[in-house]
């Protein structure tokens, strides 16, 4: 692998409550390369929203990084001064929010809300600007865009919407797009050009995708790696073809069961039993041994690290070696 | 649009046929008016023919009628107690109260927005702490109360400021007397106009700390913020907008309050308005001037809300429907 893009090492994310520090990340690691698409996934509250909210600087107070680091292209970001982290935003790293009924200002047309983003980032004219704008609009699909710029945001569908809320992601060219469920809340029908489109508009500009969803169908078809959360830790990382095909990690291969296909008719999609734990209640040892059916002793009390496997393939389970051996 | 117009003054024409019905009601009802008009020698035969002469016998819809037709031209009798023309009375009072209003709604508006903008972005500081306490003061002491106490400490322990009245007036080129060009009448202002715009100040803090709040949650300001836009343009153009909206409503209808409630403030510092007018009428049970003050400030209450209604369709462009709504 190239440099990476970006490399989060160790990071660490912590929520005070009433009752105790929660940790809602714990020690998790990765990189993306320069263009690659890394899909996320893991259940809700595995971690990976705030996984993103942590890059681009936005948890919500009283949620603090409490350890690890976050480096962009050589530079580390998770200690940058706000200002400096505010034009890292947008900027550098763009984001794309899971629901774009409520990820556009309803009071400012989607022009107001280009040429802002714009003139943010790049030194452009208020009419140059706008021009962008238009180029922007029409690259998303938004059919006569120069006419529907100046139009509302309850002037279009959701399917459109999340195309404009691309287009602003990407106004300003950064190099890694953190798209967080951005097909959650669209109909099924509009689901794959919005991945495709997304997939497609970062290839040709060079970015690359931190692809966060619950679908493993998406990550399957669209991301280069795949890293498998589950409270707040890394299960597993490794490119996406390897840990469909040869998953060492239980929760993974669990995840796995879940896909439904269409080649052999199973009656029922096979599903983990249980839930995920709370996170003021995490097991000791291994967070996922109360639901995984193969734990042995060691996994109650002792916590895996996260550790190579196959080639580029790393998994944080006791067993992964024996379970599944390496493949070549 | 012009049928939204068209149909809110329609509705605003009914309500104040509503309200002049119960303000001519207070003629029928609140004592007889032949017997507060003449003196005590006055014959049983001069009374019937005075009643005659009033129009007191006809229908109660012709009088109705009579009264309205009366009203909208202005024409509300003869004050009882003054014998004047009463609408010669309230226009003389009128200045005076407008002013006061305009004085303490425009304070309330400008520091209960800015205290509850400042409040919603420094949640945890200690000035927002100190303001939010004081507030509470504001909204809970009784308005009189506070009149009486700015009094004691502002005009009788520091005599900075005068206890009554209106100062030295100007009488501008259109008949309209003010106090604001004198130092004495700008100094007489002062404190009315606290008093009067101390509660609604707190209410319109209070409401925009609550709306800010709830917008700064919302999706598009954390994508804005994720879109690197700086903490200027998402506080003051994106979260500030959205807060409006519903300020905007409680604000105007704070300000006829403001008007129809200077009663007190005007009792308290012998403020010479409408509300004193009032006050002195309904103790001489001066019914006409009653009335009138019924319609004028039901008049002034539905004015406000249908201006209020044509900004709110102005601010939320999700209102303009003109445009044929959602478009796919």
């Amino acid at each position: 692998m190239t440099t990476p893009l970006l490399s989060v090492r160790d990071l660490v994310v912590e929520f005070p409550s009433r009752r105790g520090t929660l940790r809602a990340l714990d020690g998790v690691s990765f990189d993306i390369a320069p263009g690659e698409v890394l899909g996320m996934v893991g259940e809700s509250g595995a971690g990976k929203s705030i996984t993103g909210a942590a890059i681009i600087g936005l948890i919500e107070p009283p949620g603090r990084i409490a350890g690890g680091e976050v480096w962009l292209d050589g530079t580390r970001i998770d200690t940058l001064a706000p200002e400096a982290m505010r034009r890292v935003r947008g900027k550098r790293i763009g984001m794309v929010f899971q629901d774009p009924l409520t990820s556009l200002n309803p009071l400012y047309t989607i022009a107001r809300q280009l040429t802002e983003t714009i003139r943010t980032h790049l030194d452009l004219s208020e009419k140059d600007a706008r021009l962008r704008a238009v180029a922007l609009l029409d690259r998303v699909g938004i059919p006569a865009a120069a006419r529907r710029i100046d139009d509302y945001p309850h002037h279009f569908s959701g399917g459109m919407r999340q195309r404009v809320v691309i287009a602003l992601a990407l106004a300003a060219e950064p190099e890694l797009v953190i798209a967080d469920e951005p097909t959650t809340a669209l109909d099924v029908s509009v689901q794959a050009q919005i991945i495709d489109l997304l997939k497609e508009i970062c290839a040709e500009r060079g970015a690359a995708v931190m692809l966060i969803t619950h679908d493993m169908g998406v990550i399957a078809e669209t991301a280069d790696r795949v890293a498998v959360l589950y409270a707040g830790r890394m299960a597993e990382l490794g490119p996406v073809r390897d840990v469909i095909l040869h998953a060492h990690h239980p929760y993974t291969r669990g995840l796995m069961g879940s896909i439904p296909t269409l080649d052999h008719a199973a009656d029922r999609l096979v599903q983990i039993p249980g839930a995920m734990p709370r996170l003021d209640a995490i097991p000791q040892g291994c967070a996922f041994n109360p639901r995984c059916t193969q734990a042995i002793a060691r996994c109650r009390v002792e916590r895996p690290a996260l550790r190579p496997v196959a080639p580029n393939h790393a998994a944080a389970c006791w067993l992964a070696d024996d379970a599944e051996p390496a493949h070549g | 649009m012009l049928a939204y117009i068209i149909r809110r003054v329609v509705q605003s024409v009914l309500v104040m046929l509503a309200v002049a019905l119960v303000a001519f009601a207070l003629f029928r009802y609140v004592g007889d008016p032949i017997y507060a008009m003449v003196g005590q020698e006055t014959s049983l035969e001069d009374r019937a023919a005075l009643r005659d002469a009033l129009g007191l016998n006809d229908p109660f819809v012709v009088q109705f009628i009579r009264f309205v037709g009366n009203a909208v031209q202005g024409e509300f009798g003869i004050s009882y107690r003054l014998q004047q023309p009463v609408m010669e009375l309230i226009l003389s009072r009128l200045p005076a109260t407008l002013e006061l209003a305009l004085v303490s709604g425009v304070v309330a508006f400008v520091f209960g927005v800015a205290a509850g903008v400042y409040t919603a972005l420094r949640r945890r500081g200690a000035i927002s702490t100190a303001i939010m306490t004081v507030s509470l003061i504001g909204v809970s002491l009784p308005t009189f109360l506070i009149g009486v106490l700015l009094i004691w400490l502002f005009a009788v322990e520091l005599q900075w400021l005068p206890s009554f009245g209106r100062g030295e007036t100007v009488v501008l080129p259109w008949g309209w007397e003010t106090g604001f060009l004198t130092p004495s009448g700008q100094m007489s202002l002062i404190l009315p106009a606290i008093t009067l715009g101390l509660y609604q100040m707190t209410l319109i803090m209070r409401l925009v700390r609550a709306e800010m709040l709830e917008v700064l949650r919302t999706d598009y300001i954390k994508f804005a913020r994720a879109r690197g836009l700086s903490n200027r343009a998402v506080h003051f153009g994106h979260a500030l907008k959205n807060t409006m909206v519903p300020v905007i409503t409680i604000t105007g209808l704070q300000l006829g309050s403001i008007i129809a409630f200077a009663i007190i403030t005007e009792t308290v510092f012998q403020w010479p308005g409408v509300g004193a007018l009032f006050i002195n009428s309904v103790r001489a049970v001066d019914v006409p001037v009653m009335s009138a003050y019924l319609v004028l400030i039901a008049l002034i209450f539905v004015i406000i809300n249908l201006i209020v209604d044509l900004l709110y369709y102005a601010v939320d462009p999700r209102l303009r429907i003109e445009r044929g709504g959602v478009r796919h």
